[in-house]
């Protein structure tokens, strides 16, 4: 049972890095339907920003700034960072190419993420880089928490957890109960009905990779937090962000966070309990299940084509 | 009656209007093909009518014939060896245009079939588990066995539309990766040796007689006729595919799924059909590279490897055969060329020059850029020295010459200025981009001068990075400015 609870402390903490990268992706999807390939190098430049800003204000062993207003600057700086490269992105990568058949910016995508990755290693080399955040004020983050039926919860889990969830609420009213967010619904619903409407489209998809970018930089940061990271994470994190927008359905927000959720856990269970080397073929086998069985995911619409 | 406006003529299109003819979607644009030929100029116009007479095998003849007379004139091992890799590449482009460009899928696990044909040649050819499988069966079946994998990828995929096919056969390419790092320990088997992979595989027998890999210490030519049959087949072959039934059902499938369902196809088959053709063909070139090779590892089939093929088939223009071979050509000596300082160099300064003087034709502005980029590095220049001595002097190990003079090369390059000089050359290339008029002319010398530090300072010391940055920047570049690629098709869109 102690060992249960720990897989599934585990899952939850990766599982809601993967459901921040899946928002970002599922907002993506709604409103351009485009399969931004970029998102998980974004996510990685956000958890490369973040290091950068810890190592500004003095490392993790040696802060200059008390450790919650530590953890908020790098948060902060990771997310205005990776906002700003999102809206460059999508203004010279993805924009000249709206019109163009469906394969033309996915090919472009790939291109944009293949760029990221190789950027950042000829930058800063191919090594892994450490926040060492078990230096934080004496490690404070790792021995106080709370005890759960004799497993340890280290307080840096819960803040973790805590700040995705925060996120995805922020994130949710934003969408739901604000006007931008209301015309981001429009647009993701036909986008030629809502641009004859009078909403911006331009507008409304610059402020959709604002908001994707920062979460995605969020999410480089919490998973940085947890373990080292290096130019070549993005991709492979990327991917897993869009199965779990896939299984929670892509454009439903509870959806990707729910999906996020699953597939953390999933990859926990199976390192766990099996083996860490076949936790992408769970991953897979569960993708190919919802392909086959349920295409729209949990929480997705099903998608009439007209004609 | 005078006050009646006289009715506004109706809104003039700008394009001319066809003199006769069909009126509306591909018909139109074939009735104008003349007309726009002859809009070229004449010499040219006259010369494409008359190269379109000469019948397609001919072209394969010719260019064939050239291929294999190459070993002839160049006796360096080395240029061979990329020789034979460009064919094969050649070989895995054609495949990913079978199905990218024919059937209009977009397979982003295609590199893990080349790995298959790879790893079946080497289990069952090698010493390291004892079979020896006779080439003449092995090939065909391994072709075989790849074929089956796509089709295997293809089932579940085939309902699915573009986004969620590309991230499914994605997904499979790493699956695929897993098994063969991990597939040392498959229930105590050891298949796939792990990420060490399979060491010590045959080389091609014909007829009990093995094909040496190397002569007299350099790699064997033998291989690379090999490859250019191979090469030879499949083009044959994927041509006749395409002038087929089944070639014209794949390009009604690429064009409109629904309509081609609607008339009666069978879509999916179709696309299995697809998917199996163009694995078949990878696994055929995966053969073929592990027996010259000797060997086959995990990594040979990384993400890495298939967006280098996509930038070929993109390259070379989409759908398009010919195209196909001209990527892999191009991508494949360029790769190498950038791995090659000196080369690498030349190359950089003259596709700048080139690029300049397509912005501008030879005009005034032209050399009024061409001189501020001059004088500003001169300035640059002089200003570092005089700093002090070590911020220039790094000029001596590569750059030597008049360049030297020009562009800064610290001894010792501190980290910070490289990562600033590459942000900034980001940020300039991207307002140039936006940037009109004299405000681009004022804006480029910058820019230009900042390409060339971080080209000599950053780039030509990694070109592990630095190659694959520039095939990123070439994949954006040319889905924005020339989606068709060079020899590429132009879509018609039908109103």
């Amino acid at each position: 049972m102690q060992f249960f609870i720990q897989l599934t402390l585990d899952g939850l903490t990766i599982g809601s890095v993967y459901a921040l990268v899946a928002l970002g992706y599922t907002l993506i999807y709604g409103v351009l339907k485009l399969l931004n390939f970029a998102h998980g190098d974004v996510f990685m430049v956000g958890s490369f920003i973040g290091y950068g800003v810890l190592q500004a204000l003095g490392g993790a062993s040696n802060p200059m700034v008390p450790v919650w207003l530590l953890l908020l600057l790098v948060t902060g700086a990771a997310m205005i960072g990776c906002s700003v490269l999102g809206v460059v992105i999508e203004r010279f990568a993805y924009r000249p190419l709206r019109d163009a058949p469906r394969i033309a910016p996915l090919i472009s995508a790939l291109g944009v993420s293949f760029f990221l990755a190789n950027s950042m290693q000829l930058l800063f080399g191919a090594q892994q880089f450490n926040y060492a955040s078990y230096n934080l004020s004496g490690g404070a983050l790792y021995f106080r928490g709370f005890d759960l039926d004799g497993v340890h919860v280290p307080l840096l889990r819960i803040i973790t957890i805590g700040a995705a969830f925060v996120l995805m609420v922020i994130l949710w009213f934003l969408v739901n109960h604000t006007r931008t967010g209301k015309a981001m619904r429009a647009t993701s619903f036909d986008r030629e009905a809502a641009s004859m409407l009078g909403i911006d489209i331009d507008h409304v998809i610059v402020f959709t990779f604002v908001l994707g970018s920062a979460l995605a930089g969020a999410a480089g940061v919490m998973f940085a937090l947890r373990v080292p990271t290096f130019a070549a994470v993005g991709f492979t994190t990327g991917l897993k962000g869009f199965t779990a927008a896939v299984i929670g359905g892509i454009g439903s927000i509870p959806g990707a966070m729910v999906g996020g959720i699953l597939l953390g856990c999933a990859e926990s269970y199976t390192a766990g309990y099996w083996t860490t080397a076949w936790s992408d073929l769970v991953v897979f086998t569960i993708l190919i299940l919802f392909m086959i069985f349920r295409p729209r995911g949990l929480f997705g619409r099903v998608d009439i084509r007209k004609v | 009656m005078s006050e009646l406006t006289p009715p506004t003529p109706p809104p003039v299109d700008p394009r001319p209007e066809p003199a006769a003819g069909p009126a509306v979607g591909r018909d139109e644009w074939v009735a104008r093909e003349g007309e726009r030929r002859a809009a070229r100029h004449p010499w040219i116009g006259t010369a494409e009518a008359r190269l379109r007479l000469v019948p397609w095998w001919a072209w394969l003849a010719l260019f064939v014939a050239a291929g294999a007379l190459m070993p002839a004139f160049e006796s360096s091992g080395y240029v061979r060896l990329v020789a034979f890799e460009t064919v094969i590449y050649m070989v895995l482009a054609l495949g990913l245009n079978l199905i990218v460009g024919w059937a209009g899928l977009l397979d982003l696990g295609y590199i893990a079939y080349f790995g298959v044909g790879s790893y079946v040649y080497a289990i069952f050819d090698s010493s390291k588990f004892g079979y020896h499988v006779p080439t003449i069966i092995l090939i065909p079946a391994a072709t075989i066995i790849g074929a089956l994998v796509g089709l295997c990828v293809g089932l579940p995929s085939r309902r699915l539309s573009g986004d969620y096919l590309a991230i499914m056969t994605l997904f499979f390419l790493e699956l695929f990766e897993t098994v063969a790092t991990n597939g040392n320990q498959i229930f105590g088997h050891d298949i796939t040796g792990g990420s060490f992979g399979i060491s010590g595989v045959s080389p091609l027998s014909f007829l009990g007689h093995r094909l040496a890999v190397q002569h007299q210490g350099i790699f064997a030519v033998s291989y690379y006729y090999v490859a250019i049959v191979m090469f030879v087949i499949i083009f044959v072959a994927l041509r006749f595919t395409n002038l087929s039934r089944t070639g014209r059902a794949w390009r009604s499938l690429r064009e409109d799924t629904l309509a081609a369902e609607v008339m009666g196809m069978p879509v999916n088959w179709l696309k299995l059909l697809s998917f199996a053709t163009g694995a078949g063909v990878a696994a055929f070139a995966g053969t073929v590279t592990t027996a010259l090779n000797a060997s086959v590892y995990p990594l040979n089939f990384s993400p890495v490897v298939m967006i280098t093929i996509y930038a070929m088939v993109i390259l070379g223009g989409i759908g398009s055969q010919w195209g196909a071979v001209l990527g892999a050509i191009l991508i494949s000596v360029l790769l190498q060329v950038l791995q090659n300082p000196g080369q690498a160099r030349a190359l950089f300064y003259l596709g700048v020059i080139v690029g300049v003087i397509a912005m501008f034709r030879f005009s005034l502005r032209l050399a009024a850029v061409v001189a501020a980029t001059a004088v500003f590095g001169v300035v640059v220049h002089a200003v570092a020295a005089s700093y002090h001595h070590s911020w220039v002097d790094g000029a001596h190990g590569g750059v030597a010459g008049v360049l030297g003079h020009w562009v800064v090369v610290p001894v010792q390059l501190a980290p910070w200025v490289g990562q600033v000089a590459y942000l900034l050359l980001l940020i300039g290339m991207l307002c140039v981009t936006q940037l009109r008029g004299w405000l681009r002319i004022i804006a480029l010398p910058p820019t230009l001068y900042l390409a060339g530090f971080v080209w000599e300072n950053l780039m030509i010391p990694n070109p592990g990075p630095a190659r694959y940055i520039i095939l990123g920047l070439l994949l954006i570049v040319l889905m924005i400015v020339r989606p068709n690629g060079l020899l590429g098709e132009r879509r018609v869109e039908i109103t």
